[in-house]
């Protein structure tokens, strides 16, 4: 019986206090951990897809929350004044979620550009949406009003990766989420960038 | 007990070195030793979880009840595991996302829930600090080697500098996961050569 007890309360103990201190890590290194997946992770494709603005949209960012998920919006400035806001959507691709920054113009609702973020898709196959800008760059110009983001084979407006159609389809979820978060949020996005500008 | 625990941390570094010689911890030594940037980075990451694991399973070991100290020397070692992974997106980011699933898998790393079973349990903890710290250096260098060959003859290069030259056509051979087990297997045979003397 005092053995029994002993291992309950040496493995609880040992599980809480490790507990405690990942947590504390945890929130040490929060912030730190943010900074470091934007600056590789996302920095690179705003870059890319925000080209022709003079601000620096890492810096003049601001957060919403849509259906609890919490999303970060990157404005991007000419001559001072907001022109476009980039975010991420994400959609269900062959080897796990792909990351896609969609760059919005704010005065047209056009898309301004498309760029993976991260992907596991197959070396060589489904990475071509990343490091081939021939399929991501179909989306740039297209309506967010009007435009139908899928595959020809699934009735839209976007021709897939030959050989990758499922990354290709995966990409459109996402560029399709960014337009549905784009949708429902419009009004509290602009709210935000004025707040920004001021 | 200086003698013993030079003696402790040595072992590690050839008679006893991990990878060669106890032929542990295959997994992460296939699938990262593609760079020796990746090599040196996973040898590190391992080395801190080894020496702290030890430590803390050797200050433990008269606390922990034998029949659920596997258990509790998992949770340990994971809670280490974690750290790293934190610290690792906090202050080196470009490796983290290099070395990606293989940090929360160094948890069922053989080498170091062998080494908290087979040693810290039963030592003093500076004994059981040298033994981790010899086997996580061990593990380091063995890492280094075979990613040195691979890299270098698989992409001409060592830590991204060129080393055979621009007209060097490169084995892909060796960077692929078949050339790793070929490439592992050679240096076995090249240490069992040596060790027959």
């Amino acid at each position: 019986m005092r053995e029994m007890i002993s291992m309950v309360v040496v493995l609880t103990v040992l599980s809480a206090v490790s507990g405690g201190l990942l947590a504390a890590i945890k929130t040490g290194t929060n912030e730190r951990i943010e900074n470091q997946v934007l600056k590789f992770q996302k920095a690179p494709a705003i870059k890319l897809i925000l080209s022709d603005v003079d601000n620096d949209p890492l810096h003049d960012r601001f957060k919403l929350t849509d259906q609890e998920q919490e999303i970060i919006f990157f404005t991007g400035k000419k001559d001072n004044k907001p022109v476009s806001v980039a975010f991420e959507g994400k959609g269900k691709g062959y080897g796990g979620d792909i990351g896609v920054m969609v760059a919005i113009n704010l005065k047209s609702d056009d898309i301004a550009g498309v760029s993976v973020t991260t992907h596991s898709e197959t070396p060589g196959v489904g990475s071509r949406a990343k490091d081939n800008p021939d399929f991501v760059s179909q989306f740039a110009g297209l309506s967010l009003n009007d435009a139908t983001f899928a595959v020809k084979d699934s009735g839209g407006d976007i021709n897939a990766m030959s050989g990758a159609t499922i990354t290709s389809k995966g990409v459109c979820i996402a560029v399709k989420q960014a337009q549905d978060i784009y949708q429902r949020l419009k009004p509290e996005i602009l709210k935000q960038i004025k707040q920004l500008a001021n | 007990m200086a003698q013993s625990m030079a003696k402790e941390f040595t072992k590690g570094l050839w008679a006893e070195i991990p990878l060669f010689r106890l032929v542990l911890g295959l997994c992460p030594a296939l699938a990262v030793t593609k760079s020796v940037e990746n090599g040196i980075g996973m040898g590190i990451a391992t080395t801190f979880v080894l020496v702290c694991s030890n430590l803390l399973v050797s200050l433990l070991r008269n606390v922990i009840p034998s029949k659920v100290r596997i258990a509790c020397y998992i949770v340990i070692i994971a809670t280490f595991v974690t750290v790293v992974e934190l610290l690792m997106q906090a202050f080196a980011y470009p490796l983290f996302l290099k070395l990606g699933i293989f940090i929360p898998l160094i948890v069922v790393n053989c080498i170091v829930l062998g080494r908290a079973e087979a040693f810290a349990g039963k030592n003093p903890p500076l004994l059981a600090v040298a033994d981790g710290l010899g086997m996580g250096i061990g593990f380091t260098l063995a890492l280094t080697a075979l990613s040195a060959v691979r890299e270098c003859l698989g992409a001409g290069t060592i830590l991204g500098a060129q080393v055979l030259g621009q007209s060097y056509q490169p084995f892909t051979f060796i960077i692929e996961a078949p050339g790793a087990f070929v490439g592992l297997g050679l240096m076995l045979c090249l240490m069992n050569l040596i060790g027959k003397k």
